[in-house]
């Protein structure tokens, strides 16, 4: 199998802490892989693995066969957690999209026209060319997404990382989101994200890996979505309801919230 | 015509002319990253340190500059070890760094009292004195601060905006930011004796935050905030020679006059939009904007009978 992501016994954490130890991943070329787990168990300091820019104490990682650090720029392409960003930062959709573009070896500041095209073409293609020029701040949320994708696919990278795509986002968007993904993956590009919404997953993504500060369990989500799974994953009772190929993934133990006024 | 002109007689008019105009643009240029990184509270810091390295390397008997550039970059790396490990934030390290530098040039001082006066300068500046040399260090240093920025535009402005993504895209954030420390250091020390370490963040700040209230383009925000520090250190120096005030505390204080009048700019023009776009849908008057994103829906007919201004005060 050509791996796209390989992780082989490696430990990983900050200081005297360690998040996960001894892991071993591979995620296959091509594949649409997303990550589960709780809050706090892991996922982003998978991610940052994966991606290089956290150290590991042991083991080793390989993306499409290179060691992390020694990987071409423009192999990876990076959508960070929208709740990150400075939105007040004063750069327009187009400038975002273009920075994509600046590990090339071009020092002159400005755009070539060349790069115009080619930013302005994935602008066409995923719908955001009519706010090219609006500041960031002034799109909506699918949007925005819509723009650091796009900058992350200006150099049609190999492997697309996502960092929760799906939050912040109304449920709309969040579909249309994870369709236009599914839509990339099939002309082969491997995706990995992280995600806590279950439900939006077990719809749209082929491929699970369930993650609790190591890997539970990897594999379709109708093979791994199981009580018992999702139970050591999040440590509480879940309740999976089916229904044909479709299932919804809810606590066991609803909280009822009374106040009294 | 004539109050321009008459200034310009004067050797120390011209000089000092030249430095503020060099400096203004200088510090317009660094600062707009200085306030994008979240980084103003540094260049004050380093300031203060430089000026510890200053006094130490007079009394070693070391260049003025030199001391104040080996305290300011041992300041700035102080700085970073400190908070690499992130339990110490850097406000913090910033605070005890850079006054105990500051503290040990002030107890040298203090020790040698012969040496008062020059050092008054650097605290709050002597424009007036300054000489061939140090228009020589300032024009050297705004020439290679304005040549490094212009040739690292591409990964300043990524690193600025975004490390982590910056780092993964293949970008070498370290060497970025090292360089960039090193031109705010040089731009400080270059600095001091015109405007002083007491109002150098001023200097830094105010041409940045005075264009980012005139423009969302980064790239304009860079141009804009570069000829308002010019600006301010040509129409400050006037202004000192005519009302007979120091000429640090005129430049700073034209700054701040000239980040009011935008701010106000910005007021009136953001109420004007919002005149202009004032909507009424029955009885609802309400204001957005008229671009498709932020269209909203018309109001739900209200079957109440009530009147929608009184339901709307009801149910707050």
């Amino acid at each position: 199998m050509n791996s796209a992501v390989n992780l082989s016994n490696v430990t990983a954490g900050y200081e005297h802490n360690v998040i996960f130890a001894r892991l071993s991943l591979e995620i296959a070329v091509g594949q649409f892989a997303g990550v589960v787990g709780p809050t706090g168990c892991g996922k982003t300091t998978l991610l940052k693995t994966i991606l290089g820019t956290h150290p590991v104490f042991s083991g080793r990682v390989l993306l499409n066969g290179c060691a992390v650090d020694s990987v071409p720029p423009g192999t990876i392409g990076y959508v960070p957690q929208l709740g990150t960003v400075d939105w007040n930062f004063p750069v327009t959709v187009e400038e975002v999209i273009m920075m994509g573009l600046y590990t090339n070896k071009r020092i002159l500041p400005w755009s070539s026209k060349e790069e115009r095209e080619r930013v302005h073409a994935l602008a066409h293609r995923l719908g955001i060319y009519d706010c090219l020029h609006h500041h960031i701040v002034h799109t909506s949320g699918g949007q925005r997404q819509r723009a650091f994708l796009a900058r992350a696919l200006i150099n049609n990278p190999k492997l697309l990382v996502l960092d929760e795509p799906t939050s912040g986002v109304d449920i709309k968007t969040q579909h249309e989101v994870l369709h236009l993904l599914g839509d990339i993956n099939s002309e082969g590009i491997t995706i990995l994200l992280t995600t806590h919404d279950l439900n939006a997953v077990a719809s749209h993504l082929p491929w699970v890996i369930c993650f609790n500060n190591g890997m539970v369990a990897q594999g379709r989500p109708c093979d791994i979505f199981t009580n018992e799974i999702l139970t050591r994953t999040y440590g509480g009772d879940i309740v999976i309801v089916r229904h044909g190929d479709h299932f919804l993934i809810a606590n066991s133990t609803p909280l009822h919230l009374t106040g009294e006024h | 015509m004539e109050f321009l002109l008459e200034p310009l007689e004067y050797e120390f008019f011209r000089h000092g002319l030249v430095a503020a105009l060099m400096v203004g643009s200088l510090c317009g240029l660094i600062g707009v990253y200085v306030i994008l990184r979240g980084m103003s509270y540094v260049g004050h810091g380093l300031s203060h340190a430089a000026f510890g390295g200053a006094v130490v390397g007079f009394t070693l008997n070391f260049n003025f500059y030199a001391g104040a550039g080996a305290m300011g970059l041992l300041a700035a790396l102080l700085i970073n070890r400190i908070t690499k490990k992130g339990k110490i934030k850097s406000d913090a390290a910033i605070g005890i760094v850079t006054t105990a530098m500051f503290a040990l040039g002030v107890i040298i001082i203090s020790q040698a009292r012969n040496f008062n006066q020059n050092f008054e300068a650097a605290l709050f500046g002597n424009i007036l004195g300054i000489t061939d040399k140090d228009l020589l260090v300032i024009g050297l240093v705004t020439a290679s601060t304005i040549t490094m920025m212009f040739f690292l535009y591409r990964p300043m402005l990524f690193s600025t905006f975004d490390n982590e993504a910056a780092r993964i895209f293949g970008i070498r954030t370290g060497i970025v930011q090292l360089i960039f420390s090193l031109l705010l250091t040089l731009s400080i020390i270059a600095s001091m004796n015109v405007v002083g370490v007491t109002m150098i963040a001023a200097t830094l700040i105010a041409p940045a935050v005075t264009a980012r209230m005139l423009t969302d383009c980064f790239s304009r925000m860079l141009i804009y905030s570069t000829l308002i520090g010019a600006a301010t250190g040509v129409a400050g120096m006037y202004l000192s020679y005519i009302f007979n005030a120091a000429s640090g505390a005129t430049i700073v204080l034209f700054g701040a006059l000239l980040f009011c009048l935008a701010a106000f700019y910005k007021l009136i023009q953001e109420k004007r939009m919002l005149r202009t776009t004032f909507h009424r849908h029955g009885n609802l008057v309400h204001s957005h904007p008229h671009d498709p994103v932020h269209v909203m829906q018309a109001p739900v007919q209200d079957n109440s009978g009530t009147n929608p201004e009184e339901a709307g005060q009801k149910a707050g």
